[in-house]
């Protein structure tokens, strides 16, 4: 692999096409893409259920493990890691429940194969915790009650990292943009905002 | 009253032991009522929290279901050889597999179908099922199954099912029952007396449940004993409905559903998929999990059946109501539910003469599941705005036309007294802290924004009341564990039970442990629906530590030789009331440190008898709708709840808030969407049906408790709130939009594409 390592001030997320193809069999491919583009080399096509190596940096540490090429990060991180805190709402990138971070972007993991994470900082939801202290957007939550059943949970303050990463200081609608991409349907939407709000506090205060 | 339709219990509610004497109310609070976050925060914020649908175990398989891809057709045969060779696949199910043809039910004795059912009444019905290795594999191997089918003729809309050509869904025709109706005084007599009278025929969307976590189980064998991790509402109710699916005692039959992601009445049912993730882990001697996709979910787990419904109202020109013809027509879907919506325009305001007329059809689509307040959100948006019509022609202010027409006696048979109704104060108070009167001043009429306000009343029916135990066991170094049954569905169900325990027993909420939601280990309790959570098991909360309580002043009072009832428990130290140098630290008590732990049992003392015990609300908001585009802005909304005493004032807000984003849903963007061609759905997934986002509620949300104990109702004093959150929101949307625009729309959702047709209308009359 390592087609997809950062290059000093390149700001990949991901793969590129090209280096993808390249590094992984058709069988990725044709998940990935679902069509070979004419022209190019017709890599050697992988069988289902073969496996290809990847190495995936989570919550700062190194996972080296095969894959089906098929197999997309969230399932990765669930299923072969049983790093549960990603959770499964709709598999087809339209809830943001497993909202993580792709160094510093939220990214639906659903939507990405585990083989296109590689060469990134993947942070979930386990990875804001120092010890067994909560994080500060965590805590927010937790005072705020910006939850109910809690499975969007760790997708929300996920999003919200995200946003204040980018966003020290984001304004009552910049809060609700930047949140809109992850769906609650306890509809615990005006504590969450509450909670972005009171993180954002936090933050500036240095964790206090 | 047999109103509660969608909170069925069977027969007679069981007497449980009565709680000896009953605890005392109390009278000043110091934890009970204040912002409390959730004890179990840590866990859902974390992510250690464990969800069903996080539950791995070893040597664990996957499951998947193949289903029926028209809405309307018989099996002819099933080949499922060349799924069986595929890699990873360990088992293939059909109705053809031994011990898997079994009758499937909806309650105690009433099969209305089969596991496996090879006449397919809608969309989505199950065919096979299999297991393997990886999910990709259980999926690859649906596709490899070949099944021949014989297409049959369906009827998908309402209005069609009772045509004489309509082709049958169920063996007695598409009629599921007789329309019941309900009649009282003289409705002709009534409208004689009418000055004024409204009527029009109001729409609501089919709208799906669509919790967050999808439905599933995992399933776990250990010889003939059987452990099932499920995403359910009510794990006793899972484990009734496999004992007798696979033929075991209760007692082999292990339910956890310790956390759950959200169900709002979809996830009360057993799901198919429970059963055969069982039998595909019995066949395989390997647990199995299996989890729905979300596109499954959408179709066959349940849905608020859309309904027609025509509503024609009269009063005197001095506002007194004097009659109501309200009919309701609705879809069970395939099988056997209940679309009924007209208990609200019963027993909502003060009528002498009503006749209602429900009429429930079977068609062949997804079954209906109860969804928050089954009816009721339906009936809102038609009663609620034929209020405020009727108003607007009488020239009476709308929340001081509903004040006017509240009834004194609930008039549920002869009248019955309510324990407490505080439906008065939630309109004027709530009214009062909107600032109702000036924002119905204010409205620009120029322009190309109109502001408009609206509001709502509503009540909700279902209430609450034993069987409910609860263990709470203390132990010798004062902390306390509370053991309960009920499944906490992101309510705060733990959270309010250890306030409760820390109020009475003044124990640190971060000394108390709980355990719910397990049939093994926790005590008995119903489902966690109907809003019934707070009513049904808080009282058997408090009832326990008022025991544990009693205990402890006993032995003291053997320890300090002085009479019980000197007593009492101050500050984790039990105090003589006469000689407050007598006294002894809860730790110091000597019996509890050689017994080890004392342990209460509470009991759910039965409901009031003749009385009615409803939550009620009212709501108010504020919109902003574009002209030229049709496009609505919430600008804000508030919820007034009489919903008894507030046990934890957080997560009251939030529950408000809650229940009217999901009404927000239904009166402003759902709608499930049926391809009139094939009767599929078409709209099977978050992209294509609409929940709300951040983006689509009000800014600013305000919640208003009147926080008033019902101490008649039950020890605890609190009432139900999940469902009475989400009743009165979409007709306060609809009464908004009408202020703003004098336009009234009667289907909803109130989407911009309506709302631009109506403006064009109105301007070209105009």
């Amino acid at each position: 692999m390592g087609t997809n390592r950062k290059g000093p001030g390149e700001p990949t997320k991901g793969v590129t096409r090209r280096g993808f193809i390249g590094s992984v069999s058709a069988g990725a491919v044709a998940a990935a893409t679902g069509v070979a583009r004419r022209g190019e080399a017709v890599p050697e096509i992988t069988a289902p259920g073969e496996m290809v190596q990847v190495a995936l940096t989570i919550n700062g540490r190194v996972h080296r493990l095969l894959v089906e090429p098929r197999w997309t990060l969230l399932f990765v991180l669930r299923e072969r890691l049983a790093i549960t805190g990603t959770k499964a709402g709709c598999e087809r990138g339209e809830c943001g429940s497993c909202t993580v971070l792709l160094d510093d972007q939220p990214r639906y993991a659903c939507m990405m194969l585990a083989l296109e994470a590689e060469g990134a900082e993947i942070t979930t939801v386990e990875g804001l915790l120092d010890g067994e202290e909560l994080g500060e957007v965590q805590r927010a939550f937790v005072e705020h009650d910006g939850f109910q059943c809690g499975y969007c949970t760790p997708g929300q303050i996920m999003a919200a990292e995200g946003l204040l990463r980018a966003n020290s200081n984001p304004s009552t609608y910049e809060i609700r943009h930047g949140m809109s991409g992850n769906l609650c349907r306890c509809g615990a939407y005006q504590h969450i905002a509450n909670a972005v709000e009171g993180a954002a506090g936090i933050k500036k205060a240095g964790g206090k | 009253m047999k109103d509660t339709h969608a909170y069925h219990i069977d027969g007679a509610v069981p007497e449980t032991p009565e709680n000896r004497p009953g605890p005392e109310t109390w009278r000043e609070t110091t934890v009970v009522g204040t912002r409390q976050p959730r004890v179990d925060a840590y866990e859902r914020v974390s992510g250690t929290a464990v969800f069903p649908h996080d539950v791995s175990l070893p040597d664990m398989l996957h499951g998947a279901v193949l289903r029926c891809p028209y809405a309307h057709a018989n099996v002819l045969s099933i080949d499922t050889s060349e799924a069986e060779k595929m890699p990873g696949v360990q088992a293939v199910i059909t109705a053809d597999t031994p011990g898997a043809d079994m009758p499937w039910y909806q309650r105690r004795d009433k099969a209305y179908g089969r596991l496996f059912d090879k006449h397919c009444r809608h969309e989505g019905e199950e065919v096979a099922a299999v297991a393997a290795e990886t999910p990709l594999q259980a999926a690859d191997a649906l596709r490899a199954i070949k099944v021949e089918y014989e297409e049959l003729p369906f009827v998908i809309n309402d209005d069609e099912a009772l045509a004489p050509d309509a082709p049958p869904v169920q063996d007695g025709g598409n009629l599921a029952g007789e329309p019941s109706v309900r009649e009282r005084g003289d409705v002709a007599a009534g409208f004689a007396e009418a000055d004024v009278i409204v009527e029009r025929t109001y729409k609501t969307p089919c709208q799906i449940h669509a919790p967050m976590e999808p439905h599933g189980s995992v399933a776990k064998w250990d010889g003939n004993r059987l452990t099932v991790w499920d995403s359910t509402q009510g794990v006793f109710s899972i484990q009734e409905t496999l004992s007798r699916a696979l033929g075991l005692p209760m007692s082999n039959v292990r339910v956890i559903g310790h956390y759950m992601g959200g169900g709002f009445g979809a996830k009360l049912e057993t799901g198919k998929y429970t059963v055969f993730a069982a039998l595909m882990a019995r066949i395989t001697g390997r647990p199995v999990k299996l989890f729905l996709p979300r596109e499954d979910c959408f179709i066959v787990t349940g849905n608020r059946p859309a309904n027609t419904m025509t509503i024609k109202l009269g009063a005197r020109s001095d506002g007194t109501l004097t009659a109501m013809e309200y009919t309701s027509l609705g879809s069970n879907g395939a099988y056997r539910y209940n679309a009924a919506t007209s208990t609200m325009a019963a027993y909502l305001y003060q009528c002498p003469n009503i006749r209602t007329e429900d009429t429930t059809v079977y068609t062949n689509t997804g079954k209906a599941r109860p969804m928050r307040a089954p009816g009721f959100p339906q009936c809102a948006w038609s009663l609620e705005q034929a209020m405020d019509e009727l108003a607007a022609k009488l020239k009476i202010e709308p929340v001081a036309f509903r004040l006017q027409n509240l009834p004194e006696k609930a008039q549920v048979r002869d009248g019955m007294p309510y324990t407490s109704n505080q439906l008065a104060a939630c309109l004027q108070r709530g009214a009062e802290a909107f600032g109702w009167e000036e924002a119905r001043k204010k409205k620009p009429t120029e322009g190309h924004l109109r502001r408009g306000v609206g509001a709502a009343a509503s009540f909700w029916v279902y209430s609450g009341g034993p069987p409910s135990t609860v263990i709470v066991k203390l132990y010798s170094d004062g902390s306390v564990n509370i053991n309960m049954g009920a499944s906490d569905i992101g309510t705060g169900t733990k959270t309010w039970a250890a306030m409760i325990v820390a109020e009475e027993l003044g124990v640190a909420i971060d000394r108390i442990q709980l355990e719910h939601a397990d049939t093994a280990t926790t005590q008995y309790a119903t489902s966690s629906g109907g809003s019934k959570t707070v009513p049904s098991d808080s009282p058997a909360v408090l009832a326990a530590a008022v025991e544990v309580k009693k205990q402890l002043l006993r032995y003291a009072a053997e320890q300090l030789e002085v009479s019980v009832e000197d007593l009492e428990l101050r500050n984790s130290e039990v105090v003589s009331r006469t000689d407050p140098e007598k006294k002894v630290a809860v730790t110091d008590i000597e019996r509890l440190g050689r017994q080890g732990v004392v342990i209460g049992t509470g009991y759910r003392d039965p409901n009031p008898e003749g009385k009615v015990t409803w939550p009620f609300a009212a709501q108010f908001c504020e919109v902003e709708v574009n002209v030229r585009t049709g496009e609505l802005r919430l600008v804000r909304f508030l919820g007034a709840h009489d919903s008894g005493r507030v046990l934890n004032r957080l997560t009251f807000d939030n529950q408000v808030f809650g229940g009217i984003t999901m009404g927000v849903g239904f009166g402003l963007i759902e709608e499930r969407v049926l391809d009139q061609q094939t009767g599929a759905m078409v709209n099977a997934n978050f992209h294509d049906y609409k929940i709300p986002t951040m983006l689509d509620v009000a800014a600013s949300h305000a919640c208003l408790p009147i926080d008033h104990p019902d101490h008649e109702f039950n020890s605890t004093g609190a009432k139900g709130l999940g469902e009475p959150a989400t009743i009165a929101t979409a007709a306060a949307i609809g009464n908004a939009v009408a202020d703003a625009l004098g336009i009234r729309v009667t289907d909803a959702p109130i989407t911009p594409e309506k709302l631009i047709e109506l403006l064009h209308a109105q301007r070209k009359e105009a």
